[in-house]
């Protein structure tokens, strides 16, 4: 039976109520097959979907440059359409920071979506808008605000001319004030990624600003689910060749409970595995200090967390406690550093190593007889050192190994020369070479990542509902 | 004894910025207090040195029985900026587990840790 979302109740849940809310994107560029697998799979309120890493947002700040109605994850329009009979038939509310740096724009690509399947009147898309401080940026520097990098220390204004993009991390309110408002899909830019997982819990139970340990708790549901299958088995080292079918993973799916209590769980009949030791490696994934999980609604304490296996593929989290945040936003900048090109070649036994490394020493003489000049060189040997370094040891009687030659610098053509000094090596250097059939290395734009704090009340957020 | 990390732990890494993070989790609950006592913020410099050019900082879990450890410039620059394979730290984890803890026979008795030869009851009963 089709009951369409407009006859249902978009008020707060009875305390009964269980809420279920689905990952189905960890990342731009995860599988597409997630979020109909989510929404079919069984039961959901919510579907949750991170597109944005930090590097993401300068990739789409330039294709905004190039084109005015570009500029955010171009993938959520078809995840949308994926499961646009769940949002209309189903009232299943979706959640995504798409948006990247052009929240309206994306907007307007649903609701031209929903048109063409002629579910307008179905579809109520919640725009965040206000994380975007690029078009403020001279105004906030000139207004006391240095924007320093959290790393350095430096000022913003020792790369102000080379900013590609700006934007804050905002938290769970705007996201609640667009479902309070009655959206069903609720689109933001640069949001945390745990805020797509807290707001919809906190709208649903009607979580104070102040219920800091529920907050914590929904920012740790959020930290579990945000990168898609890495808590149900897939990227898991624990046991990993005993995980079964991860060709048919199942994405996590948090079944919260008013009190912040949640089970993470995946849907019946898929692969992959939801255990204390799953959970248990995502949650120290880009951890930081345990003790404060510093998010804009709440610093949530790791070394509160308690896990329970409640039963196969299920795991129950409870015992979260959280303090008042900040009042500073962090600000995600991007600016541009210059050039970049990776050549690779392919050496084989015997003595694969040594032709490489003989390799790279004729490449590097070459490029210095030209007079070349970058700001970093960096030759690896994949197959013997190039991820544990000196950790590997030495035994270097490998079937192949490849070179593998990045440079970076601020001077593009000596970029772009090096990359026509790989292809003659096949011929002109040591021998037993392959595995060049890609063609010449790409010279690509070095983006540079500048974390900052700001002041959270100059951060303006607004949310309109799109119906 | 001499106990290999790979056996006794799983772990798990990342990046922010040019710093990988190392999540360092015992494979049983037991194993946690030999992690903790073993596995030292010296040990894992020594550990990463000349693999990485900062300092390392350690963080205790143990209600999750894991351990937390920032390697600080670690990643060539990170992110976009890192021409390494691994610009996003994401095998640190296997290159922690890579060490070995000499952990006091007794110790890794008390707690059966993986290789201690299985000690018959009649000796057991004469050590009591």
């Amino acid at each position: 039976m089709t009951v369409p979302l407009s006859d249902r109740p978009t008020a707060p849940l009875s305390d009964a109520r269980i809420v279920r809310v689905a990952a189905g994107q960890g990342f731009w560029g995860d599988w597409l097959e997630a979020p109909r697998r989510q929404v079919e799979g069984g039961d959901l309120d919510y579907l949750m979907l991170d597109y944005l890493a930090e590097v993401t947002m300068s990739i789409l700040q330039k294709q905004k440059e190039r084109d005015l109605n570009a500029g955010y994850a171009l993938d959520f329009v078809g995840a949308v359409e994926s499961v646009l009979p769940a949002i209309v038939e189903r009232g299943v509310r979706v959640i995504a920071n798409a948006g990247g740096v052009n929240p309206p724009a994306c907007a307007a690509a649903i609701r031209q979506l929903a048109e063409r399947h002629r579910a307008a009147e179905h579809v109520r898309v919640g725009v965040v808008t206000g994380d975007d401080l690029l078009p403020r940026l001279d105004d906030l520097i000139a207004g006391g605000h240095a924007l320093r990098n959290m790393e350095t220390g430096e000022p913003l204004v020792s790369v102000r001319d080379r900013v590609l993009s700006a934007n804050a991390y905002l938290g769970s309110v705007p996201i609640v004030e667009a479902l309070a408002k009655g959206a069903n899909i609720v689109i933001t830019g640069r949001s945390t990624d745990t805020a797509l997982t807290m707001a919809p819990l906190r709208h649903e139970f009607g979580w104070r600003g102040d219920d800091w340990d529920k907050l914590a708790a929904g920012i740790v549901a959020g930290h579990i689910i945000e990168c898609g299958a890495q808590c149900s088995g897939g990227n898991c080292l624990y046991d990993w060749e005993a995980i079964p079918d991860l060709a048919n993973v199942g994405y996590p799916i948090v079944e919260a409970e008013p009190d912040g209590t949640f089970v993470v769980v995946k849907h019946p009949s898929t692969g992959g595995r939801i255990s204390i030791p799953s959970v248990t490696e995502q949650l120290v994934y880009e951890m930081g200090d345990p003790r404060e999980y510093i998010t804009p609604d709440v610093i949530a304490d790791f070394t509160t967390i308690r896990l329970e296996q409640a039963g196969e593929d299920r795991v129950r989290v409870f015992g979260i406690k959280g303090r008042p945040p900040t009042d500073k936003l962090k600000v995600s900048i991007a600016h541009r550093a210059g050039f970049k090109a990776v050549g690779t070649l392919v050496y084989s036994w015997p003595d694969a190593f040594a032709k490489a490394q003989l390799a790279d020493r004729v490449l590097r003489e070459r490029l210095n007889r030209l007079g070349l000049r970058f700001d970093e060189v960096l030759p690896e040997f994949v197959g013997v050192s190039a991820t544990h370094g000196p950790l590997a040891g030495e035994s270097h009687d490998v079937p192949e190994v490849q070179l593998r030659v990045g440079v970076r610098g601020t001077d593009r053509s000596a970029v772009e020369r090096f990359t026509r000094e790989i292809a003659p090596l096949v011929l002109n250097g040591p021998p037993s070479v392959t595995g060049f059939a890609g063609g010449r290395p790409k010279v690509e734009d070095v983006v540079a990542y500048w974390p900052a704090l700001i002041d959270k009340r100059v951060v303006r957020t607004s949310v309109e509902v799109l119906a | 004894m001499r106990v290999r990390l790979l056996d006794i732990a799983h772990a798990r890494s990342g990046d922010k910025g040019d710093t990988a993070n190392v999540g360092v989790i015992a494979r049983r609950g037991e194993w946690y207090p030999v992690l903790e006592r073993y596995l030292t913020q010296e040990r894992v410099r020594d550990h990463f040195r000349g693999v990485i050019e900062g300092d390392v900082e350690r963080f205790e879990l143990p209600n999750l029985g894991a351990l937390n450890f920032l390697l600080h410039g670690a990643l060539g620059g990170g992110g976009t900026v890192s021409l390494k394979t691994d610009a996003q730290g994401k095998v640190f984890s296997t290159a922690m587990l890579r060490m070995t803890l000499d952990v006091s026979d007794e110790e890794a008795r008390a707690v059966t840790l993986p290789g201690v030869p299985r000690i018959p009851a009649y000796t057991r009963s004469l050590e009591e």
